[in-house]
């Protein structure tokens, strides 16, 4: 393995592992624009943070971007109309990692943006990259705030939050993530391809926004088309294109920043403990149509893939559209599907209702089929310290999941459970099938505070 | 599992939930992992079979089907489904099969196979609670039970007769041969490492070891190297210092006996081992540094099982020396308010 050139870290991480990473099936499918939906449902919390307050009226008539979830707190985001309409009654949804929550339904109504004008409304036009001085920090932040972005690779936490300066941990650098180490999911990837160009801006604003001299985008090198085009686009401009070694869970925020920057960062911590803040490519996207266009956070692309999907495609969807549309737009299930997970194979959701909307932070559906998922019997663990070999986080699985099992709760912080990022790949290569990560993140969640 | 139909597709597929992650590494299971030890068994079973003929034959066959018989006896006991599936079984009664010599009476084997499953396996709960490596267990219990059977004479009483190949350098094994000074005594190197020389079973050839180690902890990574790596360093350090100026002893030291049959086959077995690769070497040292202690110090030629079973019984010691530091290092207490 050579050393990644051009960038402080070796272009990988600790430990890991190679899953099979299923990316043909939807790679090569260029983003298309899911026709207006007749109804969308906005789900209060879509983010890490505090509910929103519904604004709306029953039978109010909003257009698309329009303000319709208020948010209250500080670690919040705001919500938006996804489509122009009329507002029903709200109702309750359960999501697919098993929240129950408020939903703001509404009906689409009247003229809609749509096709290749909400293309080119989300990522075409012109991107500078120069002149972005007259924006100040400020204005940034409250643009990106009120266009109620979240982080899209997943987690969903507020951005504006990570932009926001602190004396005293200043930022340097600025790396946005474009791994997307998990197998199948190719949203991003098709995002780098098409439309690179916002990506470097948004890129280039968040930097502005936080103070980071540095500007450096995160690949893996099994993505040399995305690392062709994104370099392309940086041309003139000062960011960097790390190209780091393919292995997952790259993607990780720790993995990510050791990987491309060699720094640590400590348990507990978060990258602005280094120095460094980190939002993921389609973040970085959202931030410049909000910042250059006054543009809320509506629309995202959401890879529908796998095995048991008849046309895998990347669908550039409203947020609060079901699942099942966007599965219907790809052509149904296949007879053989067998488990539809909301992200990844790794660390996504299996769920079984379809009615369910997507969210900001939906970053695909992945339908996998009765062999893909065939599991042998739960055996025995024979300490045979793979899952050891293999944690990104240097811990002990088998530790961790038999402590959570019987409750032992000093066993478990002595091997520091709450340092699990619950990636699977102690799960994924267990030779007893112990469920590993399912155990943890009981034992995360049982855990007596002190 | 629960299971759930959706509506709009013809036939409806079955959609399971299930917690994640999703897919599984299908190249490896505890079966793949012991069908890898017997694969790595295949280099010294020729050997022994070369060596030994029929006898190895008959000792191998009878551990087996002991070991196997006994696994079901005591999950029958239990109540449970016996793993006869995963394998473990027949790896135990080839390793212990190989741990004897040639001449063991039938019943030996037998017997050391029961308590092997029973006692070495059984009682803890089956495979993967053992704390001691049960083939050694059985192995001890035969060794102090049946000690005219097992003691270094009976490794070579009548073998001219049985096996004239071995005649001409048969009076005893190596290892008992450095041990009662007889210099002259001891086999030929190129003998000692093809295997062509009196000891148990799977013991005699370092090639064999070898490549049944290669194939075991470098190609298929099913062993650990550090167990083996661990304990050839402690061999190899120790003996340079107590035969500074004799290379020869030192290549017996490490060739003879049953230490490479036991640093790659016994020592390995990933149930008694420690869990962390530093953990692992630990102990690695610690069965070499056990083993030169018995070889010099004890009334025994070797002590390559003893070394072993003790070393088994500080593993939860080592692992709770060698908890690893998560990535990011330990977690602060409390955060610092300020800097």
């Amino acid at each position: 393995m050579t050393t990644a050139t051009g960038i402080p870290g070796k272009g990988t991480f600790k430990n890991g592992v190679h899953p099979p990473d299923r990316k043909e099936f939807a790679a090569e499918a260029a983003i298309e624009v899911l026709p207006t939906p007749k109804e969308v449902v906005l789900p209060v919390q879509q983010h890490v943070g505090a509910p929103c307050e519904n604004l709306t009226k029953n039978r109010q008539e909003v257009t698309c971007g329009e303000i319709v979830g208020k948010a209250e707190a500080f670690v919040s985001a705001p919500i938006h109309a996804t489509v122009n309409g009329k507002t029903a009654m709200p109702k309750s949804v359960t999501l697919p990692n098993g929240r129950h929550m408020l939903g703001i339904v509404i009906k689409a109504e009247g003229e809609q943006l749509e096709g290749d004008a909400l293309y080119q409304d989300v990522f075409g036009g012109d991107w500078p990259t120069t002149g972005l001085e007259q924006y100040k920090p400020d204005q940034i932040v409250d643009a990106v705030k009120n266009a109620g972005i979240v982080g899209q690779g997943g987690a969903a936490f507020p951005t504006f939050i990570k932009m926001l300066r602190n004396d005293e941990k200043p930022i340097d650098t600025l790396l946005l993530n474009g791994c997307e180490c998990e197998p199948y999911l190719t949203a991003d990837y098709r995002m780098m391809v098409e439309a690179p160009a916002p990506i470097i801006t948004g890129a280039l604003l968040a930097a502005r926004a936080c103070g980071a001299k540095n500007v450096v985008i995160a690949v893996e090198d099994n993505k040399p088309l995305a690392i062709e085009t994104l370099k392309k686009a940086a041309a003139g401009t000062d960011v960097k294109i790390a190209e780091l070694h393919t292995k997952y869970p790259q993607g990780g925020e720790k993995q990510t920043v050791k990987a491309a920057l060699d720094r640590d960062i400590p348990t507990g911590g978060l990258p602005l403990d280094v120095g460094v803040v980190v939002i993921n490519v389609g973040t970085a996207a959202a931030v410049a149509r909000a910042v250059t266009r006054g543009k809320a956070l509506t629309h995202r692309v959401i890879t529908v893939s796998g095995a048991g999907i008849n046309t895998p495609k990347n669908i550039l969807a409203p947020v609060g559209v079901t699942y099942q549309e966007l599965i219907d737009f790809a052509g149904g299930l296949k007879p053989n599907a067998a488990r539809i997970v909301a992200g990844g194979p790794m660390m996504g959701f299996a769920f079984g209702n379809l009615d369910a909307p997507v969210t900001k932070g939906t970053s695909g559906i992945t339908i996998l089929t009765e062999e893909d998922v065939a599991k042998s019997d739960e055996t025995n663990c024979v300490r045979c310290g793979r899952c050891v070999d293999v944690c990104p986080m240097d811990l002990v699985p088998t530790r961790l999941a038999l402590a959570s099992r019987g409750e032992q709760w000093d066993l478990a912080k002595k091997y520091y459970i709450m340092s699990c990022m619950e990636c699977g790949c102690c799960a994924f290569v267990c030779p007893a099938s112990i469920p590993l990560v399912q155990l943890i993140r009981k034992g995360k969640a049982q855990l007596p505070r002190d | 599992m629960t299971e759930t139909n959706t509506q709009n597709t013809t036939p409806a597929p079955k959609i399971h939930v299930a917690p994640g992650p999703h897919l599984q590494s299908s190249s490896y299971t505890t079966r793949r992992m012991m069908l890898d030890v017997i694969i790595a068994l295949v280099p010294v079973l020729a050997v022994a079979l070369w060596v030994f003929r029929q006898y190895a034959a008959i000792q191998i066959g009878v551990c087996v089907v002991s070991c196997v018989i006994a696994e079901w006896a005591f999950m029958a006991m239990r109540g449970k489904k016996a793993t006869l599936g995963d394998l473990s079984a027949v790896v135990t009664g080839m390793i212990i099969a190989f741990s004897l010599p040639w001449n063991a009476p039938v019943h030996v084997g037998v017997i050391a196979s029961v308590i092997a499953m029973g006692v070495g396996k059984a009682i803890f709960g089956g495979v993967g609670f053992n704390l001691f490596n049960p083939a050694m267990v059985g192995r001890a219990f035969v060794m102090l039970a049946f000690s005219g059977a097992l003691a270094a004479p009976a490794y070579v009483e009548g073998i001219s007769d049985a096996l004239p190949a071995l005649a001409d350098f048969s009076s005893a094994t190596p290892l008992n041969a450095i041990k009662a000074g007889e210099m002259k005594e001891i086999p030929a190197m190129m003998n000692l490492f093809i295997g062509n020389t009196a000891g148990s079973l799977g013991e005699t050839s370092s090639l064999a070891c070898l490549l049944g180690g290669l194939y075991l902890c470098i190609f298929r990574r099913t062993a650990s190297w550090e167990v083996p790596a661990g304990i050839l360093v402690a061999v190899a350090v120790i003996c340079s210092f107590i035969y500074m100026s004799n290379p020869v002893m030192i290549a017996n030291q490490l060739l003879g006996g049953a230490l490479l049959f036991g640093a790659v086959y016994i020592a390995t077995d990933p149930v008694t081992n420690p869990l962390t690769p530093k953990g692992k070497f630990i102990f690695g040292l610690g069965v070499g540094a056990l083993v030169m202690m018995i070889r010099k110090l004890s009334a025994y030629p070797e002590g390559v099982m003893f070394a072993v079973l003790l070393m088994n019984a500080i593993t939860p010691l080592i692992n709770r020396w060698t908890v690893p530091v998560p990535f990011g290092g330990k977690p602060k207490p409390k955060p610092a308010p300020a800097k």
